[in-house]
């Protein structure tokens, strides 16, 4: 077919009506622009609040837990085992929280495809001593390399290098916490372990995550300070993290490993399943509230186009008396369509980019937030593609139906009817 | 009328009925043929039929009974997009009122038909579309927006624009019957013209005595019959 001369034909309509033809791409240009501004700010702060806790939780913790043995001595005795057992007040054994074979785990972790990192910790508790007040905290024993390449350690110490951490006794306190010791960088802190050992530690850093309590109980160290602190091996860890290339796998894997090694293993979704709710939820309302502004626009475009047919019936029966057939016309209305959504579309994603821009300097300052300066926005592709796409979508169903009655215009009536 | 004359239009018992608002016949076995060359006119009172009958032969209006030949192919009953390709081939068209797109400038308006038939080239076509408009001294209005132009003048492209394809016959519905007399003469003029200098085959209804007693051959309809062709 000849588009050169379809699309010269649809120009030719369309600056005959130019103000109406820009009302309708206005119309696809601000409910576009909308549509992807909101979806960058909502995801963008989607993204930071589930960020706040997702991206330092490990997608598979593995650990010891002190419970009570399972497989108590009744029920392997043979002469009880057709009976039911009752046994009250079990305690838990003497297990350790350490975990066995820690070294041929994390061996085995590492050579997992699936698996994108692996960082051990030990965590401890202990007593910071502040005069005659004895504060009680958690002193996370970490690689500080892993640690920072897995769950952004970095960002979150506010003050202080965090790569002075690797130097032995040195501690980053949690902000809380440091206040409440009055610690100042350089400060020299002393803590009990619980097993009675004595440690002095030198301050070099805060840490705040932006989860109050949190921050008021967990300060950080190396692993080796904490296995020293604890006056344990240098095996000996009591968690593993690990990050996977695919957060959907956690669940699974964790059930595969727990088998696997004998020892307890989280997985992301089963800690934090009320964040994906929340974030699904948002995401929803911010498509929902996107495509009723994409549908309202087409509904511009629809009405306008429709004025055009009623006004250029003429137009239409001359173009069919000297050889259009019904699919040329057809195509006239539906590039029309078209062009106003590509173009109003093209326009209204590059505007979006631009308020997107635009909120993204917007200063967003929160003490519970030390890492965010500005407003969050997120800049996925996706919500342009869907934007755009949509709105080519729309405008075509919207100048379809129009179309199909221009399409129909019978050349004889309009001609006889004058 | 000669045998080496070929025939152009042949239209055979063509009945055509309106059912609105009660069953009417319009048309009753209207039978005739246009050879190559000829200037027809088709003449009758108000209501006789003679435009619906144009338009069954311009191929527009496909709901009647009968048989239609074009260049000797038999038309009636072929499909709307066939129909409609050899309306921008062989057919150029007149109307009365209808006259051009005014989105366009003269020269666009002559050349789309020939850019929708795709045969020439754009720079052909302006070429070729600049010749017609000298037929009519028109050239100097090629680029004016068709809505600037007099009815006569606008008439005038019309009939270029009917040119542009060398159609094999060019119909005419009342081609002056909204002109003052000045500009009908024109028009008339060169209609005649047409006929007399291209050979081109026409077929004009018209109420215009005067105008029919120019043509080479005159059909008078009286309530849809063709009383005299």
């Amino acid at each position: 077919m000849k588009w050169g001369l379809i699309i010269e034909i649809s120009q030719a309509l369309m600056t005959a009506r130019l103000k109406q033809t820009l009302v309708a791409a206005i119309g696809v240009t601000f409910s576009i622009t909308m549509f992807v501004t909101l979806l960058g700010f909502m995801n963008g702060l989607n993204e930071m609040l589930d960020g706040l806790v997702l991206n330092r939780t490990p997608h598979i913790r593995f650990y010891n837990e002190i419970k009570p043995n399972p497989d108590q001595p009744v029920d392997i005795s043979d002469e009880f085992s057709n009976s039911l057992n009752f046994i009250r007040s079990i305690r838990p054994s003497t297990s350790r929280l350490s975990i066995y074979n820690s070294e041929s785990i994390m061996h085995a972790l590492e050579e997992d495809p699936r698996v994108t990192g692996i960082s051990p910790k030990i965590a401890a508790q202990v007593f910071f001593n502040v005069g005659t007040i004895d504060i009680t905290g958690v002193v996370n024993g970490i690689d500080v390399d892993k640690e920072a390449e897995l769950f952004a350690f970095q960002d979150y110490v506010t003050t202080g290098d965090y790569e002075d951490l690797k130097q032995t006794n040195s501690i980053i306190l949690g902000k809380g916490a440091a206040d409440r010791m009055l610690a100042d960088i350089g400060d020299v802190i002393q803590a009990t372990t619980a097993n009675g050992n004595k440690i002095q530690l030198k301050v070099v850093g805060y840490y705040q995550s932006g989860l109050g309590d949190y921050d008021n109980a967990n300060s950080f160290a190396s692993i080796s300070t904490v296995q020293k602190m604890l006056g344990e091996p240098s095996s000996y860890i009591t968690d593993i993290q690990i990050k996977l290339t695919d957060l959907d796998l956690a669940p699974s894997m964790a059930k595969e490993y727990r088998e696997i090694f004998g020892i307890d293993a989280d997985d992301i979704q089963t800690v934090n399943a009320q964040f994906e709710t929340g974030t699904y939820i948002r995401t929803l309302i911010s498509y929902a509230v996107g495509i009723t502004l994409l549908v309202v626009s087409g509904f511009g475009i629809y009405n306008i186009l429709n004025m055009m047919i009623y006004e250029k019936l003429d137009t239409i029966a001359i173009l069919k008396a000297i050889g259009f057939n019904s699919q040329d016309v057809k195509r006239i209305f539906i590039s029309i369509a078209l062009v106003i959504g590509v173009v109003g579309g093209s326009i209204g994603l590059i505007l979006g980019f631009l308020a997107c821009l635009g909120i993204e300097r917007i200063p967003f300052e929160t003490e519970a937030l030390p890492t965010i300066k500005t407003f969050p926005v997120d800049f996925n592709v996706k919500y342009y593609l869907i934007g755009g796409i949509f709105s080519v979508v729309t405008t075509y169903f919207a100048g379809y139906f129009p179309a199909r009655k221009a399409s129909g215009v019978d050349p004889v009536d309009i001609i006889r009817g004058k | 009328m000669s045998l080496e004359k070929k025939s152009v239009l042949e239209a055979k018992d063509i009945d055509k009925y309106f059912y609105n608002p009660v069953k009417t016949q319009v048309l009753k076995k209207v039978t005739f043929r246009i050879n190559r060359g000829e200037f027809v006119s088709v003449v009758g009172k108000s209501g006789c039929g003679k435009s619906t009958l144009l338009y069954i032969l311009s191929t527009m209006d496909t709901a009647f009974d009968g048989k239609l030949w074009m260049d000797q192919e038999l038309i009636s009953g072929k499909p709307a997009n066939y129909l409609a390709k050899l309306r921008n081939e062989k057919i150029g068209f007149v109307f009365q009122f209808h006259y051009l797109l005014n989105e366009f400038s003269v020269l666009e308006n002559i050349m789309i038909p020939g850019l929708k038939l795709g045969k020439y080239s754009r720079q052909e076509l302006e070429h070729r579309a600049m010749e017609k408009l000298k037929i009519f001294d028109m050239e100097d209005h090629a680029l004016k927006k068709a809505y600037q132009l007099s009815g006569g003048q606008k008439q005038r492209v019309a009939i270029a624009r009917a040119l542009i394809n060398d159609p094999l016959l060019i119909m005419g519905d009342e081609p002056t019957g909204n002109l003052d007399k000045k500009n009908s003469d024109i028009v008339y003029n060169k209609f005649k013209e047409l006929a007399q200098e291209f050979g081109q085959t026409m077929l004009i209804v018209t109420h215009d005595t005067e105008f029919a007693s120019g043509t080479d051959r005159i059909i008078e309809m009286e309530d849809g019959k063709v009383i005299r062709h």
